[in-house]
């Protein structure tokens, strides 16, 4: 085992200031002579908004200014980041998304103007004295109903509420409709993926900032991608050239997707600075973010599954509405399709897939990527389906898993959804998570429970996603408006340590940690000699950020590919030093040799040699060490994985109780395995809060019902079992240079199906004929669905 | 939050008086209040805290009664009463999370009459009576319904005095969220009878299970209820259960609670 290099589960670095409570968030920021901004937001859903009578507000006391949608002419709307087409070739329907409400409001939530003062009291004090005139409308909020005939539409200007109708794969339709009239056994199920609000511990802050002096906009702003933030809303927004626009997001208390997105305040915030010459400050309260940060999943679907006499997978094919809310967001159009119908294959050769995504506006917040980002979607209702088959064919839910899975020879392995599997052995994981589980041995704990009164069932899922996202060129194809590379820089000191300038960005991931390892371990030096630096436009080389499980494959990548360049150059000084052939020299446990030789020079003479460059070959090479490299993977990486759940359902009550969980994943190599742990005991526990507790509700008005803690439950401690975790099973990636995959999403992915199985199945052993019910699986959902 | 005054007087007359003032309200851990304030939903002019009153402190055991002050904190009856009335003590004890029960008072609690509460079953269970700067009300009057009670205009109360039954327990099962109690049920067995009373479930507060009671001063036992049922009719409903849920499970606590009271 290593001692701090590749594979070894170092303590995070981090943990020291995040522990001692001397992280710096944004709200940590405070600039001299910082005003305060108030949103002044919708309280109804749906409504004109004809006017906004600001003229009592603006006499309050400490009033620098009230903008409105007004103030914003000649500013762009916030941009969406991928382009849908859909089944008959058009592109998706792309309404404006204003920063202020222009004429319209859409959602509660939605920004109607904006006080800034010099305290955030007197701000929210003026916001009160705001009149608005308005005219409440119907508002759309079942996305059946909204693409009803006849429905009142969310955007007036477009022909209807769907974005988009997306077919996939279309010319694969008619042969998947001829499978199901062939099967000889039809699953099929309808069901709900839940709606979410992802809640990170730290809500969302901006605070813009301008620079007279030199005529430059600063952002400080919580988020897992700042370039791509001083790029939407330099390039699209406001019109601010990327070498005038700075965007710093320093530490960040949990992102879980929602903290990608390009949001109004953080535009209005440069925009606000600038117009006032006074830094501006937002904070989001908690009760801001529930309708205002972009929330996740909630997916209306029916999907079957067709089967032969032996048992086969034949075809299959889904029927989805997503729901937008009443803006797209900045990737919310790639969620539902190109995240979601590209993973329908799961692990199983199921050689027909037809998958239909139907978008939709309606009058709530927008929805975007949350962890897992159409992966969860897709993992739940295939291993739902999967599992409904097993039971309805009488056959163990593992066994029929195993019969058509992909086997570990068949890799490379085409998908029928327009993607190829590198590498995988999911016989492999199932084997180990059942093992882990004591599978066998559950009978006698559910003779145990029946005893106690309680209901014992055991559920198991097999997910497959694609991370390390993503192959600009294909991504490209697909409708991104952006590449999906990622950078770093490699400064070496003249005395030998490193500093590690990343386009990734860590909000709770611990790149500051596990990055170092890399390097050090290549270098064969010690971690503490790396330093990592990201989070900042004005250090950093320009990356796109943290999110889809990307960071170690394509960040971890690109800093590879860069110190290889360091490596290779280095390696000429010391041939030069030792007056030896560059082809001789050797790189081991932080020395250079000449091979065969006892020659040796230290790192630190090396680096030495660059920066004071008296005895060094001038002629050839530069002097300094310092090295840049940006990575495009090639493919998207395939972690992938069993999770096996066993529950107690209390008959009397409904209440679930979650008894064991085992994760066996497979995501390649693994850096280190204490973070690689962490990360799937908190995905776990994100899904089973998915699975048992959160749920996002508005009402028929469009009122957000669940706009608190009071009604809105978050898993906690006393929630979770002790998650059992391993990662032995490792085919590592074969198209990056450290042959990972990536491993941040993949709890909260496979973790719900495995959880409502095993639901499913301690209800129907005993003796109820419950197949379905829709998460989350609250104590009363149980019961009435026990007694229904 | 808008700006307020905010007075800590030392005696309960200085705190009548203060409350004179229309626009004054009584501050007693402000578990609920000071939230509410912080959305802006309330705007007091003048918080009253009653924490500055010694007089309303602490706990007294004697003889078959315990008396609480009404300034008395969840965690202190927790710790204080944990011999005397364990059912009690470990409701107290159950309320909330840590923080809670350090600041919220048993007064705080009971003046606010929240449907969901804990201490409302105690007391109602327990025949307590509600002591107040002007009177001493039973608790069978006191609980009027939602976020009502017998309180009126100027009256504070001072002390809580539960008899000590022979038996109880109190079994909440909690909404998932907030974990306040979706229903919740006390019972106490007293010499002359049994009290069953219900929280988290009615629209209407907390409410004594007459039919319950009957059937368990008669056999004190889970099985005498299992037959009983509730009408889902008056129940709330909301995300966390309907109204037929609600009965069912307030039935289901009520059998638990005669279990868990041995």
């Amino acid at each position: 085992m290593p001692k701090d290099g590749i594979g070894a589960s170092v303590k995070r670095r981090e943990d020291l200031r995040f522990l001692t409570g001397t992280g710096r968030y944004t709200d940590d920021i405070n600039l001299r002579g910082q005003a305060h901004v108030h949103f002044l937001r919708a309280d109804v859903a749906h409504a004109t908004l004809n006017a906004v009578d600001t003229s009592a507000a603006a006499e309050m006391p400490g009033v620098l200014r009230i903008f409105t949608a007004k103030d914003f002419e000649g500013v762009g709307g916030l941009p969406c980041g991928w382009q849908v087409t859909d089944k008959h070739g058009q592109p998706m329907q792309e309404p404006k998304h204003p920063i202020l409400a222009e004429g319209k409001i859409r959602h509660v939530g939605e920004i109607v103007a904006a006080v800034v003062a010099e305290t955030l009291e007197q701000a929210r004090d003026a916001a009160e004295a705001i009149e608005l005139d308005t005219e409440d409308l119907p508002a759309v909020i079942d996305m059946k109903q909204a693409v009803a005939e006849g429905a009142p539409k969310v955007h007036d200007e477009l022909t209807s509420n769907l974005c988009y109708d997306w077919g996939f794969v279309e010319e694969n339709k008619a042969a998947v409709e001829e499978a199901f009239a062939n099967a000889a056994h039809v699953t099929t199920l309808e069901l709900v993926n839940n709606r979410l609000v992802a809640n990170p511990m730290e809500p969302r802050v901006a605070i813009g900032d301008y620079a007279l002096h030199d005529d430059s906009s600063t952002l400080y702003t919580t988020s897992q991608n700042p370039h791509v933030i001083r790029l939407l809303m330099g390039a699209f927004v406001l019109g601010i050239p990327e070498h005038k626009l700075r965007v710093v997001a320093p530490d960040v208390g949990g992102g879980f997707g929602t903290k990608i997105f390009h949001y109004a305040e953080e535009a209005f915030c440069t925009f606000a600075a600038k117009q006032l010459r006074r830094p501006v400050k937002w904070t989001s309260t908690r009760s801001e973010a529930f309708i205002s940060d972009a929330h996740g999943r909630d997916h209306v679907t029916k999907i079957q599954l067709a089967l032969d006499a032996d048992n086969n997978f034949t075809a299959l094919r889904t029927d989805t509405y997503a729901n937008m809310g009443a803006y797209l967001s900045t990737f919310a159009p790639s969620v539902p399709t190109w995240l979601h119908g590209t993973l329908m294959a799961g692990n199983y050769r199921t050689p027909l897939i037809y998958v239909n995504v139907k978008a939709v506006f309606t009058n709530t917040v927008p929805v975007d990527a949350y962890r897992g980002a159409g992966r969860p979607e897709a993992t739940f209702q295939l291993e739902r389906v999967v599992d409904k088959a097993a039971r309805e064919l009488g056959v163990d839910p593992a066994e029929l898993r195993r019969q058509n899975f992909i086997r570990k020879d068949q890799f490379p392995y085409a998908t029928p959804v327009a993607v190829e599997y590198d590498t995988g052995d999911y016989e492999a994981t199932l084997d180990k998570a059942m093992q882990m589980a004591g599978y066998a041995g559950f009978e006698t704990r559910r003779a145990a429970s029946a005893a106690k009164g309680k209901l014992r069932g055991i559920g198991l899922s097999h997910y497959i996603e694609a991370c390390g996202i993503a192959p600009s060129n294909l991504v490209g194809q697909l409708g991104a408006r952006a590449g999906l590379y990622e950078s770093a820089t490699v400064r070496v000191n003249a005395t030998g340590g490193l500093v590690v300038m990343t386009g990734s960005h860590s909000h709770g991931q611990g790149h500051e940690t596990s990055f170092p390892q890399v390097v050090a371990d290549m270098i064969g030096i010690s971690p503490d000699q790396v330093e990592i630096v990201h989070g900042d436009t004005a250090n950093t080389p320009m990356g796109m950020g943290t999110y889809g499980s990307r960071s170690i494959a394509v960040g971890g990548s690109a800093m590879v590919r860069a110190t290889e360049k360091i490596i290779a150059k280095a390696k000429k000084i010391a041939a030069h030093l030792m007056e030896a052939s560059e082809a001789d020299i050797e790189l081991k446990d932080g020395a250079f040799s000449v091979a065969g030789t006892d020659k040796s020079v230290a790192w630190g003479d090396v680096t030495l040699a660059a920066y004071v460059p008296h005895n060094y070959p001038l002629d050839d090479i530069e002097p300094g060490l310092e090295e840049t490299a940006f990575y495009d993977p090639a493919n998207f990486t395939y972690p992938s994985g069993c999770y096996i759940c066993e529950v107690e359902v209390d008959p009397d009550t409904g209440r679930v109780e979650v008894q064991s969980f085992a994760a066996a994943d497979d995501f390649g190599n693994v850096i280190n395995p204490m973070i690689v742990e962490g990360q799937v005991q908190g995905g776990v526990g994100q899904g089973i809060g998915q699975a048992l507790l959160e749920n996002c509700v508005y009402d028929a008005d469009g009122q957000l019902l669940s706009a608190s803690y009071m009604d809105y439950a978050m898993p906690r401690a006393s929630d979770l079992p002790m998650i059992d975790v391993d990662h032995s099973c490792q085919t590592p990636c074969t198209h990056n240079p450290l042959g990972v995959k990536g491993c941040g999403e993949a709890g909260a992915i496979g973790s719900p199906p495995a959880l409502v199985n095993a639901v499913i199945d301690a209800l129907q052993r005993d003796g109820k004929s419950v197949s379905h019910i829709d998460m989350p699986l609250s104590p009363a959902r149980v019961w009435a669905a026990m007694n229904a | 939050m808008y700006n307020f005054d905010f007075v800590k007087p030392s005696t309960v007359e200085e705190a009548v008086a203060a409350l004179a003032d229309d626009e004054a309200q009584p501050l007693s851990g402000g578990q609920t209040l000071i939230p509410t304030m912080k959305q802006r939903l309330n705007a007091p002019e003048t918080l009253v805290s009653l924490l500055g009153i010694e007089a309303l402190k602490g706990v007294t055991v004697g003889g078959d009664r315990v008396t609480i002050g009404a300034a008395t904190t969840h965690a202190t009856v927790a710790r204080e009463v944990a011999e005397a009335y364990p059912a009690l003590a470990a409701l107290a004890g159950n309320i909330g999370d840590p923080a809670v029960r350090n600041r919220g008072t048993i007064g705080g609690s009971l003046a606010n009459n929240d449907p969901a509460a804990c201490y409302p079953a105690a007391a109602l269970a327990s025949g307590a009576t509600v002591v107040t700067n002007r009177r001493e009300i039973p608790a069978d009057e006191y609980f009027e319904g939602m976020f009502a009670t017998a309180l009126e205009e100027g009256e504070i109360i001072t002390r809580v005095t539960f008899p000590i039954p022979e038996a109880a327990a109190y079994v909440k099962f909690e909404q998932p969220a907030s974990r306040f109690a979706l229903a919740g049920v006390f019972v106490a067995k007293f010499a002359g009878g049994v009290r069953v009373a219900i929280t988290g479930a009615s629209e209407e507060g907390v409410f004594r299970w007459s039919e319950a009671e009957e059937a368990l001063s008669g056999n004190f036992s889970a099985g005498a209820v299992s037959a009983l049922s509730l009408d889902a009719d008056g129940m709330m409903a909301d995300l966390h259960g309907s109204a037929e849920y609600r009965a069912h499970l307030a039935k289901v606590l009520t059998g638990r609670a005669v279990t868990a009271a041995g």
